[in-house]
């Protein structure tokens, strides 16, 4: 037995995986053409699995604002900033996200997986109680357990369980954390935040909720599910990414409670790792600016969903969520799943494939996620790709083929 | 307060379902090796129970629990509060 036998069970897998020529988890962009084309395999291909929600990536703004701080700032930062300083670009981005959010305070982050990271861990620790999420992203649960605290999890959007829980803690749910996302990333739908905001007041509990793919999508700002809500006053911390919306990468956290500025000093993800390089946050300082200034980036994203969605539905496919940016195509099995990928990509579509574990109720998804830099001609390819193959092969979908929590008895 | 004697047969009933037909359910079972559970189902089993006992286990302790017997012991300890 060595260290490396756990992983003959993985490479098994991977094997299986690479009989069917390609290997979707290790798809390799030639060459990047826009937020939405790209070569792959030597062929041209409209990306709508790339979260570039609203395809900054390449905006001219955000690319002169990374060249300038390249060649005046260098880099990189050769370290945390709790060591070797911040520069004043990284308090500007901090500040920027602060009055975007119209809150007192904000910490950014080298990336979103470490904003949860480092958030969560700070805020919760031992003794604490975390309330997550059952379909919630990895690096909530990563975070969870960094910091200690005891973890419970909720069944995913379901208030009258996450109640419960808040009730069966009895005094230990003023010292209880709960995690919710804005929109969750695998099938789309939104937490029902009004009545999660009701339960944890009743509960004296703190909430934070992680607008990873909410930011810059919902909301008349952009600012994401809280917003649309209009409980941004009653959400205690917001967690978001640059990596999305953004077309950057970084995270930040983001709160009225001015203990919040504090997480600095105790946070690991924050103090034990370089902070962003200078072109990052350049690009990503011009990006919400952007946002603010064109609103109409966010009617193209929706003008797109709403096409794609009826699109997909009228070929017969069962869609994971309501309309929004993301839409997951359910198939009933891993194989089948597989091979419209492939054919999807064979004529030149990429989406993400996703299949257990890490999806929910061991979904198997084609799931798109929908850009404003879509045209409206990539829209209909797109759908027309999707349509084919529910009539070309005798992969009829329909909503009898999926059966979500099948189980043993 | 309900004793490790009073749950078990309680948790024998809940478990009682997700056991294929003819499965004797013992104190040393194996809840995912023997019960051939995977994460999902796990999830639903805990779910059950969670209700039945009106608690939640959390998932630190998850690693911890093997057999229907650390199972017990673990909802026992959460009963005691
Ligand atoms: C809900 C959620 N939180 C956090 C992250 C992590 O963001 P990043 O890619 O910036 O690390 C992601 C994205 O992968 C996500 O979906």
């Amino acid at each position: 037995m060595s260290l490396f036998d756990k992983f003959l069970p993985i490479q098994e897998a991977r094997n299986e995986l690479l009989k069917s020529g390609v290997n979707p988890f290790h798809v390799t962009v030639e060459k990047i053409i826009s937020p939405t084309e790209a070569i792959i395999n030597g062929r041209k291909t409209i990306l709508v699995g790339t979260n570039n929600y609203l395809g900054l990536t390449f905006h001219p703004d955000s690319i002169l604002a990374a060249q300038q701080a390249l060649a005046q700032e260098g880099t990189g930062t050769t370290g945390s900033r709790m060591a070797n300083g911040s520069f004043a670009s990284h308090n500007a981005l901090e500040k920027a996200i602060a009055d975007f959010y119209g809150a007192p305070y904000a910490i950014v982050f080298s990336t979103g997986y470490q904003a949860n990271l480092g958030v969560l861990s700070a805020l919760a620790g031992p003794g604490d109680t975390i309330l997550i999420d059952g379909d919630s992203h990895a690096s909530i649960y990563d975070g969870c357990r960094l910091g200690g605290a005891e973890i419970i999890r909720f069944k995913h959007n379901d208030v009258a369980d996450l109640e419960k829980r808040l009730r069966r803690l009895g005094d230990r749910s003023y010292r209880t954390l709960i995690v919710v996302e804005g929109i969750y990333s695998m099938l789309g739908d939104r937490a029902p935040l009004a009545e999660i905001v009701e339960v944890k007041k009743k509960y004296g509990a703190t909430l934070i909720v992680d607008e990873a793919h909410s930011l810059g999508v919902l909301g008349q700002h952009g600012r994401g599910l809280a917003e649309e809500t209009g409980v941004e006053q009653d959400v205690d911390c917001i967690v978001g990414t640059f990596s999305k919306s953004l077309g950057s990468t970084g995270g930040f956290g983001i709160s009225f409670h001015p203990e919040f500025e504090l997480i600095r000093y105790t946070s690991r993800p924050y103090i034990f790792t370089a902070s962003p390089c200078p072109s990052v946050v350049a690009s990503t300082r011009a990006t919400i600016r952007i946002i603010q200034t064109q609103p109409e980036l966010r009617q193209h994203l929706w003008t797109n969903s709403q096409n794609l969605y009826e699109g997909l539905t009228k070929s017969g496919y069962m869609l994971g969520a309501e309309v929004g940016p993301i839409i997951a195509a359910m198939v009933p099995n891993k194989e089948l799943a597989l091979a419209m990928w492939q054919q999807l990509l064979e004529n030149g579509i990429y989406v993400n494939l996703m299949i257990p574990p890490a999806t929910p109720n061991g979904e198997c998804l084609l799931r798109c996620s929908v850009s404003a830099a879509h045209t409206h001609e990539q829209i209909e390819n797109i759908i027309a790709a999707f349509a084919d193959m529910s009539h070309g092969t005798q992969t009829h979908i329909s909503p009898a083929h999926v059966q979500p929590g099948a189980t043993l008895n | 307060m309900m004793s490790y004697s009073a749950i078990l047969p309680q948790l024998f009933d809940t478990l009682k379902p997700f056991t294929k037909p003819g499965f004797q359910l013992k104190e040393q079972t194996e809840l995912v090796a023997e019960l051939g559970l995977d994460s999902l189902q796990v999830m639903q089993v805990l779910l059950k129970i969670e209700d039945h006992f009106d608690i939640s286990i959390p998932l630190n302790n998850l690693p911890n629990i093997r057999t229907v017997k650390d199972l017990g012991e673990e909802i026992e300890k959460l009963l005691k509060g």
